[in-house]
């Protein structure tokens, strides 16, 4: 990923959404990664019958291609499934801007280049305001310095050194890990109880 | 020697390394897998050529997706993920206890049954309610699909320290009120997600009065808080949960070390009363939208912001309920008990207790799955199957999630309300426009017996609920 991200915004300011809603179980019994963007949303962007429902910021054609999402307290707790990070980068959202995020959703997104900029709620109200407005809701994210860029104002947020790196980076975290190896072998040999389980077959 | 949380003790005891940037590596004593958040991880594996770093320190369970009416089943999709399991288990020498095995179940009611959590550990695991074993004072947490390939192939993850949060409840629960009532109050008063960012530590003299049921009932609901980690101090009570378990002897940990030290301070700290909690059942679709029963609905008036008000309309739209209705006046369509959270022995005791010669009423559909295999097998020695069957249950003859999340075919039609045990009220969570209710599985009985939502209180004439 790029240090900078340009792209519309759109608000979607409903606190507490959860990871079956970003990706509603029916769309889970996948053993890929793949084809998640249909399910992305699904019961917010489709009502029983497969119908566009209107009311969904996404479905409005003036926001059909927003690649940021300005977001309620909360977004993404519950349930761990990385599905829900996938089905949103798949269905084009690359940045998502809130006040908080559930752990291990923060912790999913990082690892597949999706960026959770992290603000005050004051800062989120005033974005959440410039995206309901087309004239307004194009932002240029600077991941290095930390920035959102938008027609009024220039905004900080918060994003741990090691979420930048990884962003900025996309190096496989499983494959640096296994540099350390010996630090992970020194450990076993110091601490002869952790390597003890056996799990019974 | 500095003073330390018992969190951070957990932490300094598992690092094995610091890495650039200020995370660190931490090592991974024990790691569970389910069917459906670890098939990718098993490809990340196979595209980068790597092996399992120590197959004796994973264990796999099929419980989100199976069918509990009979073994087979439900559709192909499940059956994919079931043998894919299968598959990849063998082929790295990985421990699963998959359908027919008589040590299946729910991952977190599997793992105490069989001795596979102690005190001092640090347990992973693809599913976000891990934070169950802090009840045995081991540090617990969910991960995603690419960390549980990351402790496949290296035994270890990559680990931010998080804040700390210590809850005190102190002071003897009413009668009436369970372990389910307790933590949802905590939800109730801090929020949910107000613990985005940290690891809380549960003490005082409410919480210790719990049984290993209770505890990790607790423990289990503190992720709807946002809690990364859910502690409880290792005690007598631990110690004694410990023993005379298939991995007993693999254990080795002094009950006294894991503990916070006196003077250990807190980034957050929130004093809870035990004495002034009352059963509490869910309203909306937050696990902090709770109210005891005897309460009415909010109101709009009743709300501080536009924000507040929205939020209201939108949960009492999907709910299908007006302000200012009576919760007790609620008219059930299901009852549910399962679910990690209350599923165990303990719960389905209480429950029985009180439906015991009593019926549930017409028009209720009443389900009860018990949390593993072996729960069901000690329930149905100590007779409870009869108890649940006679008042109108039906007594699932296999385990797993069912419709804690409706995974398999126990699905809620749009629109119906359960009265459920489990832990998440989410919108759609146990059906497409399915609307949940938590509370403890007392109350679920209770609710099942007269047709709406109702105080299990009035029903005390059958024993010490
Ligand atoms: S019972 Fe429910 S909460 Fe627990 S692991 Fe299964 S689906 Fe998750």
């Amino acid at each position: 990923m790029p240090s900078m991200i340009s792209g519309k915004a759109a608000a979607f300011a409903q606190p507490n959404v959860d990871t079956d809603v970003i990706m509603p179980k029916r769309f889970l019994k996948t053993i890929t990664r793949a084809g998640l963007a249909d399910g992305t949303f699904a019961d917010l962007r489709f009502d029983e019958n497969g119908g566009s429902r209107p009311e969904f910021v996404l479905n409005n054609p003036d926001w059909s291609d927003a690649s940021i999402l300005v977001v309620g307290n909360n977004f993404g707790c519950g349930s761990s499934r990385e599905h829900a990070v996938w089905g949103l980068k798949q269905l084009g959202i690359d940045t998502i801007i809130g006040t908080d995020f559930g752990g291990i959703f923060y912790d999913n997104a990082r690892k597949n280049g999706l960026a959770l900029p992290i603000v005050s709620e004051e800062t989120r109200n005033t974005l959440l305001a410039l995206a309901i407005d087309l004239k307004t809701a194009q932002f240029h994210i600077n991941i290095a310095e930390k920035t959102i860029k938008t027609a009024t104002n220039t905004f900080d947020f918060e994003m741990g050194e090691t979420v930048q790196t990884a962003l900025m980076e996309g190096k496989d975290e499983t494959l640096d890990s296994l540099k350390q190896a010996n630090y992970i072998r020194a450990f076993e040999a110091a601490n002869p109880n952790a390597v003890k389980l056996l799990v019974n077959k | 020697m500095t003073v330390r949380t018992l969190y951070n003790k957990l932490v300094d005891a598992h690092k094995v390394c610091d890495l650039p940037g200020g995370d660190i590596l931490v090592y991974v004593d024990f790691h569970i897998m389910n069917e459906y958040t670890s098939p990718q991880a098993f490809s990340g594996l196979e595209t980068k050529g790597l092996k399992v770093w120590r197959p004796g320190a994973h264990l796999a369970v099929v419980d989100h997706v199976n069918a509990t009416r009979k073994r087979e089943g439900p559709d192909e999709a499940s059956k994919l993920l079931i043998s894919n399991l299968t598959k990849n288990c063998e082929k790295h020498d990985i421990a699963l206890y998959g359908l027919g095995d008589p040590r299946q179940g729910i991952e977190h009611v599997v793992v105490p049954e069989q001795g596979l959590v102690a005190p001092g550990m640090l347990i992973a695991c693809g599913d976000s309610h891990t934070t169950t074993y802090g009840a045995y004072g081991a540090l617990g947490f969910g991960i995603g699909t690419s960390e549980v390939e990351h402790v496949l192939a290296s035994q270890t993850l990559r680990y931010q320290r998080l804040k700390s949060m210590r809850v005190t409840v102190d002071g003897k629960t009413a009668p009436g009120v369970t372990a389910k009532d307790i933590i949802m109050q905590v939800i109730k008063t801090v929020g949910a997600g107000a613990a985005n960012g940290y690891a809380v530590e549960f003490v005082g003299s409410t919480i210790h009065a719990q049984n290993m049921a209770g505890r990790m009932t607790i423990c289990n609901m503190a992720v709807e808080l946002g809690a990364r980690a859910a502690l409880i101090a290792a005690d007598d009570v631990t110690h004694a949960a410990c023993q005379g378990k298939a991995h007993s002897e693999h254990m080795d940990y002094d009950v006294a070390t894991w503990k916070s030290d006196t003077d250990a301070r807190f980034d957050h700290e929130v004093v809870i009363n035990g004495a002034d909690i009352s059963p509490l059942v869910s309203w909306g679709t937050s696990p902090d939208q709770t109210l005891p029963i005897g309460s009415k609905l909010p109101s709009e008036s009743d709300m501080p912001t536009p924000a507040a008000k929205q939020a209201l309309a939108r949960a009492l739209g999907y709910m299908g309920l007006s302000e200012g209705q009576p919760l007790a006046d609620i008219k059930i369509d299901r009852a549910f008990i399962g679910s990690c959270t209350n599923s165990r022995i303990e719960d389905l005791r209480s429950a029985a207790k009180i439906l015991d010669g009593r019926k549930v009423a017409e028009g209720v559909t009443a389900l009860i799955v018990p949390g593993s295999t072996a729960t069901r097998i000690h329930a149905e020695a100590e007779g409870l199957d009869k108890i649940f069957v006679a008042a109108g249950f039906e007594w699932r003859p296999e385990s797993g999630c069912s419709m804690c999340l409706a995974m398999n075919d126990d699905v809620a039609m749009d629109g119906e309300r359960v009265a459920s045990s489990t832990n998440r009220n989410f919108e759609g969570r146990q059906g497409r426009g399915a609307r949940t209710h938590l509370m403890s599985p007392a109350m679920v009985a209770a609710a099942a017996i007269a047709g709406h939502i109702t105080d299990v209180r009035d029903f005390a004439d059958k024993g010490d609920t």
